[in-house]
């Protein structure tokens, strides 16, 4: 086989690996049968669990309490570690505002929500190199998501 | 290589992956993984419409589901599952139907050819308080926390391309003629009209097919930030987007380092500042038009110098709505990209 031809049959391959692992999904969600203060209790520990670290929890329903309105537990998470910052703010620093990245997590009455976005949502060609780091975030996020949805 | 020969290859690897995507079946699991989030565990409904309610399963085919799930509900918040392969729909909807033992209705597919102006002088009368004016839907997402528990169900937009590809004309007569017990939806024979009068309705109905579709504008290029060059230094900057943000009536709520509380205390990157700002009034808005907006929250605009540079910057809005399928959270975007704008340029000055 020629030359030209391998490289057509590997430029079909990856055409065809990226078409069918291009996964619509923005937002990446799960519902845990667990009570508020459970699920919170739990992502945390997973988070912590996967090598990140919790940088701060945004109290979002006391914030709306306190000003009047009515609201069920509503919290946001922000979470990372020193080198990941690190790296980001080196190497590509369009991705800061939006680290240290951050689930969303609320109460729907008995069952609780966790929603975050799909990292690879920020993928850009003009920084291809930053699709390894945010391809393993989003492997991460899907797998916290993932212990919390099969959480009892 | 002739493109016959580039055209076989190609197709035997796209065979050759597929497996790959059908391997789990499970139609439970998949329904944990892509529906249960908005739809709850047990069907019960939550930011999306309770399928389990037994009136809603025998109402509707699997086609209707099935079509429902591959095209969504463009700027309503259902998406389109593309992804998913024909028997892990068809898995979602065998477990979907698991709550409701029993066998659907089964519509023709006769096309109802009533009196459109008559349909339209019912519409506006009985169906428009709840599924607006031109078919565009109630507001809001379902049962949420943000909005009292006693409607199970927010009223579909019947203009919607995704609800009228899946739902047959004698479909949308059906759920007239009979209503939808467990939501407001009440049948409209109990409520005077003839069955007449509720063909007019429906042709009234598949008239929203020629309405401008949802997303017919093309969509603009939105970038995912908003940023600017300041002028000032680091100091003066921080205090200029404080100064735009309390400018704006939003409330500070919070400074810090970008790696605060990732580093130990003391060791924090002391040139890349992040100002936390909120208006709660706006944000219960917010919450009450989709509680996942807890995605955008706090608000936050960056300050960081680099090499004696200082830049500001913001997420966008706009780049994240985008995410959310959701039309009416779309225009609350373009107001908070306006704030941000705002506040990044004044900053920058």
């Amino acid at each position: 086989m020629k030359y030209n031809t391998m490289t057509r049959i590997l430029i079909s391959a990856c055409l065809f690996l990226l078409v069918a692992s291009s996964h619509a999904e923005n937002l990446l969600m799960a519902r845990t049968k667990q009570t508020f203060p459970e699920a919170m209790s739990v992502l945390q520990e997973t988070i912590h669990s996967m090598g990140y670290k919790v940088s701060r929890v945004q109290r979002i329903d006391i914030g709306l309490t306190s000003s009047g309105f009515a609201t069920d537990k509503y919290r946001v998470v922000f979470f990372s570690t020193e080198k990941d910052m690190h790296f980001i703010s080196k190497n590509y620093p369009h991705l800061i505002p939006y680290m240290p990245w951050k689930i969303s997590i609320f109460a729907e009455e008995q069952d609780t929500l966790l929603v975050t976005a799909n990292p690879m949502s920020f993928s850009n060609q003009k920084y291809p190199g930053a699709d390894k780091f945010l391809s393993k975030l989003k492997a991460d996020v899907e797998k916290i998501l993932d212990i919390l949805r099969n959480s009892e | 290589m002739s493109l016959k020969y580039y055209f076989v290859i190609s197709t035997f690897l796209l065979s050759a992956i597929s497996p790959l995507y059908a391997s789990d079946k499970n139609g439970e699991k998949l329904y944990s993984t892509h529906c249960s989030a908005c739809h709850g565990a047990n069907g019960h409904g939550g930011v999306g419409v309770p399928l389990a309610l037994p009136d809603f399963q025998y109402g509707v085919t699997n086609d209707y589901l099935e079509k429902s799930i591959r095209l969504g509900r463009p700027g309503r918040i259902m998406p389109a599952f593309t992804n998913l392969a024909d028997d892990e729909v068809k898995a979602i909807i065998k477990h979907i139907r698991t709550w409701a033992p029993g066998r659907p209705f089964k519509y023709s597919n006769k096309t109802i050819n009533g009196n459109i102006k008559n349909g339209a002088t019912l519409y506006a009368r009985k169906c428009a308080a709840c599924h607006g004016a031109n078919g565009e839907g109630g507001k809001g997402t379902g049962v949420t926390f943000s909005r009292p528990r006693n409607l199970p169900i927010i009223a579909p937009a019947l203009n919607n391309p995704g609800f009228l590809a899946s739902a047959p004309d004698m479909m949308i007569k059906t759920v007239l003629m009979n209503g939808r017990e467990g939501t407001p939806m009440l049948s409209y024979l109990k409520q005077g009209l003839s069955e007449q009068d509720i063909d007019d309705v429906v042709t009234y109905v598949r008239s929203f097919e020629n309405q401008e579709p949802v997303n017919a504008q093309p969509e603009k290029e939105v970038t995912p930030l908003i940023s600017f060059e300041s002028p000032n230094s680091l100091e003066e900057t921080v205090a200029n987007i404080k100064k735009a943000v309390e400018g704006k009536n939003f409330r500070i709520i919070r400074q810090q380092y970008l790696n605060e509380g990732l580093v130990e205390a003391g060791k924090e990157n002391k040139k890349q500042v992040i100002i936390y700002f909120c208006n709660f009034s706006f944000l219960y808005r917010a919450l009450a038009i989709d509680p996942r907006v807890g995605l955008f929250l706090p608000c936050r605009i960056t300050a960081i110098e680099e090499n004696g540079k200082v830049t500001v910057t913001s997420t966008n809005p706009l780049y994240m709505s985008r995410f959310f399928n959701n039309k009416n959270l779309d225009r609350l975007c373009e107001e908070m990209h306006e704030v941000y704008a705002e506040i990044v340029e004044e900053a920058s000055f």
